[in-house]
């Protein structure tokens, strides 16, 4: 114990809800594996916790661009569309070869999917970063539109040649007799032999919550941070504002990516109108109501507002009317200064403080 | 036609391996020395069918796909209403859940109809959710008749998948046949929606088959989600290029505008579509003369003057104030089909009682029957309908054509 | 090419129209508003009910359907975004999503899914026939109608008290509080004029395309916006501009690339321009300040 304290004692605020982060993690994790060893887990909750999983780090991956760098992405689902073809692409010529365990055609369809997203996060960050503000949110959105509309043409398939590539119809990949196709362009990808686990999820959680809090915490993130909170005055610093708002963008993409990933190899199929804007806002919902910047919030809302639709089930016609409604009440909420004082006057009637905000 | 033969075959094979694995699971939990090809049973005193069944139903109910989602709902509701109306001792217990036209949703909802109970599912209503849960269903061993998500790839594989609705493989190549035999057309305009399964599905084989018997496809346009109002360029190039013939793969919301924007420029080729199509009378304020002479394949009409389809007709307007579409018309179908099913079975074996069958027993019963080539049924989407052991249906498209704001049978 | 032209043109003025809403609100409250599609659709069913079941005259339906979307813009405002007026713009942008999928929901429960076929409520023109090619009346309706919105709202901001208030409050809020101004009204009187022209958005773009459906305002919303973008958002003629621009090229892609890969072509081409011009064709360039 004294140990533990003395080791709290030296670290800053930041890394202690570092820890924070990693002990929510492994309390989901060890609550959901003891309910399931009881059986006292839903079908409905069991279905969901993969897409949990990929949608908190969904969100923890915006959250690095949106709280982090300061910027608005309107079109995260690119990224998490490309790492989710890659890794169907890859997890589907891996098993084509007679590669058959889950656990490695999940690894290798994650880190290949990180790091096609990563390239991708490197090409469109080199236009976009350019930019500010909104215009930038409008790129990221045109370019998430881009990767739809391209995947919708995408045709690939595997044979003992290797793998296939066409952008016009199944035919023209010229397979040889016994091969597979692996994407069949708006169809998206159908027949995946499904790897993603629940486990495999929170250890990449863990994997991306370990990366991005190194990054915050390191020299690179204090230069990200200072250039989100005064732009000019990093650059009269000497930052280099490009190549570091660059490595939070590549990275986010990368992780982006990963979380595509682990989502497609959980469904045996996708298609690519599954990534459209609908899906980043999706994302961007979850970040800016777990509060922007803050990785617990993120992680949070995440789960809660996945798993919430599925409680509205009851309500039946009213269910989406009741999300909507909840989901502006929760912003109103969170974010009105009434509210907000409202709040103060109330806890501050509980704290032990003298004086407090109750005098006016 | 060879590797449709193996195919057929393989599938075949696959589902015959399939059922036998599930069948040895069975007799090795229940400890009973019943082979790999006995089925179970649970007959009743007096021979007939009885129970409560859990039926769910999964569909888009709201978001842009809602309309197809809701009418198969309200179609199967009028089924279930009739079939709990005819005999007191068998009774459906319905549920409908909403997916949102998206795979992952609609697993969520599928899991949420386990938690329920469900012992068969009416669903999903489009295509790629069903590839979704009928993998899922598949292995949790449930059995699905889908109203229509039509792609093949939706019962590939999959023992315990059925279809209601013509696959689309069976649509295009119907469509270009019955184009090239009744000699409507030489030069053939294709638009389609490119980013959507059923209508990429249908101009794929239509493009093949048409290939087959030399229609010229002089023009191939696509439209998708978001530039789905505007279609000058698509109308203009098959104008341009002499097309005799727009054939309309697609849901009847674009056809609708196709028809109005042909209409504005002047181009008035023969337009053929397929089963979407229906519906596009319909449309509340939709000029009707717009879709004059518009060809359609279908294999439900409304206004079609047998017993089951007026019957249908008459309630369905009662009850929501509008005429049925076909999607409605399979949503209605899918419930009488398994209900028909169990009836069969109940009638061949003593008798049996739902209450006493899990979901994996009912699938063996249910695959067991619809893939009997003496069962068939009368639905309103088609007489004698029969099923193939891959899970397509068996059943004579309709060649419609719109005059004077009705369908006439060709 | 010719007839393409116009039909970009078609297309292009709808773009244009409703971007001229998403372009005043962004241009005073500084706030995307991504429900604006959906008060469209609104305004649509407005003038179809009114239409369709009352039987009303085409310019009634007109007044009905603004009349609507006014108000609702108003209460919108009012329980939903008026709270939010300190908060961080992230904040609002999300309430403005839960705003429309509040907005479509509740029209999927009022009208259902089933689309509804729109009557075309500018064939009181004439088309006009230049040869052997048509520009449907609704074409000429669309744009004239922008090109009037366009001018009134130039004229409304620069020249009447309100436009000044407006200006000023998109400024420099605080500023514009300290000289007296309501900023509150203001806002308020921004989102009942962006309502308003929804309306006529929504009809407009419905007698154009016309199915009616609860997801008919979203697409073209989102097109809009990026319309407002190309152009500059917060510039009224930008908006013009950029809403034209986009209908054209997009049919241009289609005809002569591909129809297949249309939209990513026009996205390509926002990026392109974005990247020459960073705040769009007519954009303010903003100094930035340390």
């Amino acid at each position: 114990m004294g140990k533990k304290i003395n080791f709290l004692g030296k670290t800053n605020k930041n890394s202690l809800m570092g820890l924070i982060n990693f002990g929510i993690i492994i309390v989901f994790f060890a609550i959901i594996t003891i309910l399931k060893g009881a059986g006292g887990l839903t079908n409905a909750l069991e279905g969901q916790l993969i897409p949990i999983c990929a949608y908190i780090i969904m969100a923890l991956s915006l959250n690095l661009v949106v709280g982090i760098s300061g910027e608005l992405s309107l079109g995260h689902a690119g990224f998490m569309s490309v790492g989710a073809f890659t890794g169907v692409i890859v997890a589907g010529a891996m098993k084509y070869n007679g590669v058959n365990a889950n656990l490695p055609r999940l690894i290798v369809a994650i880190v290949v999917g990180a790091i096609l997203a990563a390239i991708a996060g490197i090409l469109i960050g080199i236009p976009v970063l350019r930019l500010r503000g909104d215009y930038l949110a409008i790129v990221t959105l045109a370019f998430g539109e881009i990767i739809k509309n391209v995947l919708n043409c995408l045709y690939v398939g595997v044979d003992a040649a290797g793998l296939h590539f066409s952008v016009t119809d199944e035919a023209h990949m010229d397979m040889a007799a016994g091969g597979t196709t692996l994407v069949r362009g708006p169809m998206g990808a159908v027949g995946i032999s499904k790897a993603s686990s629940f486990t495999a999820g929170i250890v990449l959680i863990l994997l991306v919550l370990f990366v991005i809090q190194n990054l915050v915490n390191s020299r690179t993130g204090r230069a990200i941070m200072a250039i989100r909170d005064n732009r000019i005055a990093a650059e009269a610093s000497g930052i280099n504002v490009t190549k570091y708002k660059m490595i939070a963008f590549v990275t986010s993409a990368a992780i982006a990516g990963a979380a595509g990933a682990l989502y497609a190899l959980n469904y045996s199929t996708i298609v690519p109108k599954k990534f459209d804007f609908n899906t980043s806002i999706l994302v961007l919902v979850f970040v800016v109501l777990g509060g922007i910047g803050n990785m617990t919030g993120s992680i949070i809302a995440a789960a809660v507002l996945t798993i919430l639709p599925e409680l509205f089930r009851q309500f039946q016609d009213y269910r989406m009317l009741v999300y909507a409604i909840v989901l502006i009440l929760v912003m109103i909420a969170t974010n009105s200064e009434k509210i907000r004082a409202l709040w103060k006057r109330f806890t501050g009637l509980f704290s032990s403080k003298k004086g407090g905000s109750v005098n006016e | 036609m060879k590797k449709k033969l193996l195919s057929v075959v393989l599938a075949g094979l696959m589902a015959m391996s399939l059922a036998a694995c599930g069948a040895q699971g069975n007799a090795g939990s229940e400890g009973s020395a019943s082979s790999a090809s006995e089925l179970p049973t649970a007959p009743t005193e007096d021979g007939s069918l009885k129970g409560t069944l859990k039926v769910g139903l999964i569909g888009p109910l709201t978001g842009a796909a809602a309309l197809y989602g809701n009418a198969v709902d309200n179609g199967a509701k009028i089924a279930v209403e009739e079939i709990n109306a005819e005999d007191s001792a068998f009774q459906i217990d319905y549920k409908a859940q909403d997916d949102e036209h998206d795979a992952e949703k609609s697993v969520n909802a599928y899991n949420q109809l386990k938690d329920w109970g469900v012992q068969v599912i009416v669903g999903t209503v489009t295509t790629t959710p069903c590839i979704a849960v009928s993998a899922e269903a598949n292995s949790d061993r449930i059995f699905m008749l889908t109203p229509s998500a039509s792609a093949a790839d939706v019962t590939a594989n999959k023992d315990q998948t059925y279809q209601l609705c013509f696959s689309d493989p069976n649509q295009g190549s119907a469509s270009a046949q019955y184009i090239s035999e009744n000699g409507l057309a030489t030069k053939v305009a294709i638009i389609y929606k490119n980013d959507d399964a059923y209508s990429t599905g249908i101009y794929q084989t239509f493009k093949t088959k048409a290939a087959e018997l030399g229609l010229e496809v002089v023009s191939e346009t696509t439209f998708m989600d978001g530039s789905d109002n505007d279609f000058t360029v698509q109308l203009t190039d098959a104008k341009d290029k002499g097309a005799d013939l727009v054939f309309l793969p697609m849901y009847y919301t674009p056809a609708s505008l196709i028809l109005s924007q042909a209409d504005a420029m002047g181009y008035a080729p023969t337009f053929f579509g397929v089963d979407g199509m229906d519906g596009i009378l319909g449309i509340e304020g939709f000029d009707t003369s717009l879709a004059e002479d518009v060809i359609l394949l279908t294999p439900f009409a409304a206004d079609a003057t047998d017993d089951l389809t007026v019957n249908f007709v008459t309630k369905f307007e009662a009850a929501y104030g509008e005429t049925p579409i076909q999607f409605a018309a399979d949503g209605y179908d899918c419930p009488k089909a398994i209900h028909a099913a169990l009836k069969y079975y109940a009638a061949n074996n003593g008798g049996l009682d739902v209450d006493k069958l899990s979901a994996s027993d009912l699938c063996q019963i249910l695959i067991s029957v619809l893939s009997d080539p003496a069962f068939s049924v009368d639905g309103v989407t088609g007489e004698k309908m029969q099923w193939s052991s891959n899970g397509e249906v068996n059943k004579a498209p309709k060649g419609m054509v719109i005059k004077n704001g009705v369908y006439v049978g060709l | 090419m010719l007839n393409y032209l116009i039909s970009g043109i078609s297309l292009g003025s709808v773009y244009a129209i409703i971007a001229l809403g998403y372009t005043m609100v962004y241009g005073i409250a500084k706030m995307l508003n991504f429900a604006h599609g959906d008060i469209i659709m609104v305004g649509g069913y407005a003038a179809f009910c009114a239409s369709s079941y009352l039987g009303w005259p085409v310019p009634l339906c007109v007044l009905f359907s603004m009349m609507v979307c006014t108000i609702l813009g108003i209460v919108i405002e009012k329980l939903a975004y008026k709270p939010l007026r300190n908060a961080t713009s992230l904040a609002v942008l999300i309430t403005a999503i839960g705003v429309s999928y509040f907005l479509q929901n509740i029209a999927l429960l009022i009208w259902t899914s089933n689309p509804k076929a729109f009557p075309n409520m500018a064939d009181f023109v004439p088309p006009i026939k230049l040869g052997d090619i048509t520009i449907p009346s609704v074409t000429v309706i669309t744009v004239a109608a922008s090109v009037i919105i366009m001018i009134a709202l130039t004229l409304f901001t620069g020249m009447t008290k309100m436009g000044k208030a407006m200006r000023a409050v998109s400024e420099d809020k605080g500023a514009a509080q300290l000289m007296g101004i309501n900023v509150n009204a203001t806002i308020s009187t921004t989102f009942a004029i962006g309502s308003g022209l929804a309306a006529i958005a929504g009809v407009l773009l419905c007698s154009a395309y016309p199915t009616l459906m609860p997801t008919t305002g979203s697409m073209p919303g989102i097109k809009a916006f990026t319309a407002a973008v190309l152009g500059g958002i917060g510039s009224i003629p930008g908006a013009m501009l950029g809403g034209i621009l986009l209908g054209v090229l997009e049919k241009f892609a289609q005809a002569y690339i591909s129809t297949q890969l249309s939209d990513a072509i026009v996205f390509a081409a926002l990026i392109v321009v974005l990247l020459v011009k960073p705040t769009g064709l007519l954009g303010k360039k903003i100094t930035e300040k340390v």
